[in-house]
């Protein structure tokens, strides 16, 4: 990496500093109080296993090698970023991307929930974007489902050697519209349509949110491609110690 | 590696594009959350007006919503936070890469 690509770098940054500033409204995520009661309480219990094991197997990441904080807390980072920007899409309306993805490619699906569940928390209660009650939903929707996508879509690519690049962007893309197809099954189970229940409810959301959804899913995937990039290029040894990278690959 | 650069640039500047087209295509829309849509296809579903059984606990606190300048406030807080954190870690990679060169050249 020489002076321009710093320079680039250094741009993006920038570039996300100019759309976090744009002018925000509620986007995506199962409002507060949307979700009946029993329902709150059977997400938020699913996600307790996924939450343990999560927990677990990052500290196994820290103990096997320190220096991998760097990249979680990266990960992390990636989310808090990239779910705070509101980006307008094709149809009118705003929504925002996930960033699961690519701490379930480089950290694993679990552990994602972890640092998916620290940015819901925050979003609900300062933002009240999202939810209290519908937290365990949301979780479930955003830092367990779409994670375990892009990380078995990320697994399968390889296994397939498709090219790296295009994997973590096959990844990180479905892993994100994937949260969407879960979070309209969630409110259609919670609110199934009079005539032809939960099916026609489903594919009634769905059609809320995949159009919106679509265009940012492909950003999420070009964004996640670019920080593996920037990380490849100058954390090699850091993707070697969590095993991303084999010991001896560039 | 000039490969790479030119692929970081071609990438950066599609995101960009994706995002910031509609805004010029569609004149005139809303550009509203996909969260209000949400709560609309709710009403259409049920045939009721959906009444929320439960307020955000900050909108308890201050007692009415959150105004909108203060929303985006905190939006751009959480942003910060990730860029600083991703900023902070990115700037010490570069700068080891740069050192070990330093050191190899020696």
């Amino acid at each position: 990496m020489n002076f321009r690509q710093k320079m680039i770098l250094t741009a993006s940054i920038a570039m996300a500093f100019v759309f976090g500033i744009t002018p925000v409204t509620n986007a995506m995520h199962i409002m507060e109080g949307y979700l009946p009661p029993a329902f709150s309480i059977a997400w938020g219990a699913i996600c307790i296993p996924f939450l343990a094991m999560g927990y677990f197997a990052l500290k196994k990441t820290i103990e096997n090698d320190r220096r991998s904080i760097t990249l979680i807390a990266m990960a992390g980072a990636f989310i808090f970023v990239v779910s705070s920007l509101k980006i307008p899409s094709v149809t009118g309306s705003c929504s925002h991307m996930t960033g699961t993805g690519l701490g379930a490619i480089l950290l694993g699906a679990s552990s994602v929930s972890i640092l998916g569940i620290i940015v819901l928390i925050f979003q609900a209660v300062l933002l009240a974007h999202g939810g209290l009650t519908t937290l365990g939903a949301n979780t479930f929707s955003m830092a367990i489902a779409g994670p375990l996508v892009s990380f078995g879509l990320y697994k399968l690519c390889t296994k397939l050697k498709v090219n790296k690049y295009v994997s973590v962007f096959l990844a990180a893309s479905f892993g994100d519209l994937f949260t969407y197809c879960v979070t309209s099954l969630q409110l259609a189970l919670a609110y199934p349509s009079q005539v032809g229940g939960v099916q026609v409810s489903a594919a009634k959301f769905l059609a809320v949110f995949a159009p919106t959804q679509l265009p940012l899913a492909i950003i999420e995937g070009i964004l996640s491609v670019l920080v593996i990039i920037g990380l490849e290029t100058y954390a090699a040894s850091e993707l070697r110690g969590i095993g991303f990278l084999k010991v001896g690959e560039q | 590696m000039k490969n790479k650069k030119l692929t970081v640039v071609i990438l950066l500047v599609v995101a960009l594009l994706i995002a910031i087209v509609p805004l010029f295509v569609l004149k005139g829309a809303e550009f509203g959350g996909s969260d209000d849509a949400g709560s609309v296809a709710i009403s259409e579903i049920t045939g009721t007006e959906y009444e929320p059984w439960f307020t955000p606990v900050m909108e308890t606190w201050i007692h009415g919503e959150i105004p909108g300048e203060v929303e985006s406030l905190l939006f751009c807080v959480q942003t910060g936070i990730g860029v600083g954190i991703m900023a902070f870690i990115m700037g010490r990679f570069v700068e080891r890469t740069k050192q070990e060169k330093l050191r190899k050249a020696s």
